[in-house]
């Protein structure tokens, strides 16, 4: 593993560590996400995927007793440096939660508004929210009700407007966490189409259950498992297609093949 | 017939089904005595809310909402400067103790464990089981007895105490029951921790942050001990915080214990406003509260 990240990773990962209190819930991963690609995350329930992905953007360490050790460098830089501001880090690698969370308190248009960009007119501001609910495959059924509460949306609804809260911010890399769970298909095809195209702009990286969808969007998968001491480990990484066809791991020939997870 | 069909069905239920007869006997008796007990419960609140309309609704006219107390001897007079008085002691103790109480209770939320956080919540127990007399008592020690001067300010004093571990214990639970995901939602959009809380966090919280203060208000409304040596009472429209200032409950206190016909008349009239002032607030905390549940189970 490299110490300075390499020109073709935005961002990277050196014998990363996370913790519940005394439970080491993610163990010593090192990981290159390619610039400007989709890495998709897969492994069973439980294996810290998640957690994982909680690393890359600081949001990790805001729970109580939540520890991190090892680096996560973006563009070179470590994130957990002391001299690192995690706001700034947040501004630039932004996040769609498990479950969908929209403030309760926001119209969706505020919403979608909230990471506060300053300075735009009125005008300005609709076009940016207008853009970000298009490209999350939201603007249709909001437009005419942009000024009413999020929580009347349905949960698929509710999970397009924080994918639509989150690139409104315009992040460098884009953490997804199993961004299409509670959509139906139709949405759910919306969404991958428009992970793709972000990935003409932006980095993502994206938890998928969806063995068809890590095979459709990504370009590079990795397989993560927790050990018998429930350990969540990289157990491989690779580009997509030789992962799904040539896999080096047996436990990931295992897990793809349907064999247990 | 039917009896039968039920005899079987007794006989084929598992172990675990037996004695289901007696234990829905049970289960109604049970229900019966806790009905019984609401019932006796109800019914004494309604006979002193009755009682006291009956006995102070003669009182309430326009003169008594809106004068002075005459001397004795001299007919009519009212509790205006009372009410008054009440409002003034009431809403400096609310603009003291609701920011003190309100960031408390975000610093606890917040960054609720370790030494400095249990013991601010060890000590906001305590202050809540500390009698209002004692409280009052501290006040007089406290701003009265240096200056030997009453106040309606030492008055106002004493009921942010009396506030405080309401506002503290309450808002800090409100936060509390805010989703952490949408606070991570937050952060996560690059939000600083105060802003955060500040414009996502609190607004959720907003409406059983109400609900507490209303509590809170309708509390102290209700005090008197506090004010017998703080406020002190008065004959005139006092409204400099500075100086001894009549107080509604403090006046229905002094014409309770007063020899006079007219002025128990007058107790009565008072202690009706003071009842109609804190079921008005509670009314609008229940509302409140009502609002909030919807808020976060839409
Ligand atoms: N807040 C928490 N406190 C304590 N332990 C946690 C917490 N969140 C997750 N864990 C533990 O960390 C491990 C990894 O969880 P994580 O949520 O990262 O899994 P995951 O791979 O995302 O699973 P899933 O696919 O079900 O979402 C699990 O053993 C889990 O029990
Ligand atoms: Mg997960």
């Amino acid at each position: 593993m490299t110490a300075v990240a390499a020109p073709a990773e935005i961002l990277a990962t050196d014998d990363l560590s996370a913790y519940y209190g005394e439970h080491k819930a993610v163990g010593d991963v090192s990981i290159q996400f390619r610039r400007k690609a989709v890495t998709a995350l897969i492994g069973p329930s439980g294996c810290g995927k998640t957690t994982l992905l909680r690393c890359l953007n600081r949001i990790h360490e805001v729970l109580f007793d939540a520890r991190v050790t090892g680096r996560v460098l973006l563009d070179g830089h470590d994130i957990y440096a002391t001299d690192m501001d995690p706001m700034r880090v947040r501004r630039r690698i932004g996040m769609v939660f498990q479950r969908p969370n929209p403030f309760p308190t926001l119209s969706i248009l505020d919403n979608v508004l909230a990471c506060g960009r300053h300075g735009l007119t009125r005008e300005q501001k609709l076009q940016v929210a207008e853009r970000a609910l298009r490209a999350a495959a939201l603007w249709d059924e909001v437009k005419d009700k942009l000024k009413t509460s999020p929580l009347r949306l349905s949960g698929g609804q509710q999970q397009r407007l924080c994918i639509a809260r989150a690139i409104a911010a315009e992040p460098e890399v884009l953490l997804m966490d199993e961004p299409t769970a509670s959509l139906d298909p139709i949405a759910t095809a919306v969404i991958e189409e428009l992970m793709c195209s972000l990935a003409k702009e932006f980095t993502i990286v994206a938890v998928t259950h969806n063995m068809q969808q890590a095979a459709r969007v990504s370009d590079v998968t990795a397989f993560m498992l927790a050990d018998e001491t429930r350990i969540g480990r990289l157990i491989e990484v690779d580009d997509t297609s030789k992962l799904f066809t040539k896999p080096r791991d047996p436990r990931t020939e295992d897990y793809i093949t349907g064999r247990f997870g | 017939m039917a009896s039968s069909v039920s005899a079987i069905a007794e006989r084929d239920l598992p172990a675990r089904y037996k004695g289901l007869g007696r234990r829905r006997f049970n289960s109604f008796l049970g229900t019966g005595l806790a009905l019984f007990c609401a019932l006796v419960a109800a019914a004494s609140l309604l006979a002193i809310l009755g009682y006291v309309v009956r006995q102070g609704v003669g009182a309430i006219n326009w003169e008594f909402l809106t004068d002075v107390p005459h001397p004795i001897g001299v007919p009519g007079g009212g509790v205006g400067n009372g009410i008054v008085g009440s409002l003034i002691i009431i809403g400096i103790a609310t603009l003291m103790a609701l920011p003190v109480g309100l960031l408390t209770g975000i610093y606890l939320a917040l960054f609720g464990r370790g030494v400095l956080p249990e013991s601010l919540r060890f000590l906001s127990d305590v202050l809540s089981g500390v009698p209002s007399i004692a409280i009052g008592l501290f006040a007089y020690a406290l701003l009265v007895a240096p200056f030997k001067h009453f106040s309606a300010f030492s008055a106002s004093f004493a009921f942010m105490m009396l506030m405080l571990p309401l506002l503290v214990r309450t808002s800090e639970q409100a936060i509390r029951t805010v989703p952490q995901t949408v606070r991570e939602g937050a952060l996560a959009l690059g939000m600083s921790n105060f802003r955060a809380t500040i414009q996502i966090v609190l607004p959720t919280a907003l409406p059983a942050i109400v609900t507490a203060l209303l509590l809170a208000i309708a509390r102290v409304t209700g005090e008197t001990a506090p004010l017998l040596f703080t406020a002190f009472g008065s004959q005139f429209w006092e409204t400099n915080p500075g100086n001894p200032m009549a107080e509604l409950s403090l006046q229905v206190f002094t014409y309770a214990i007063s020899p006079y016909p007219s002025w128990q008349a007058q107790a009565w009239g008072g202690a009706l406003l003071l009842i109609v002032a804190v079921f008005v607030l509670s009314l609008g905390a229940r509302l409140m509260l009502a609002r909030a549940m919807r808020g976060l189970s839409e």
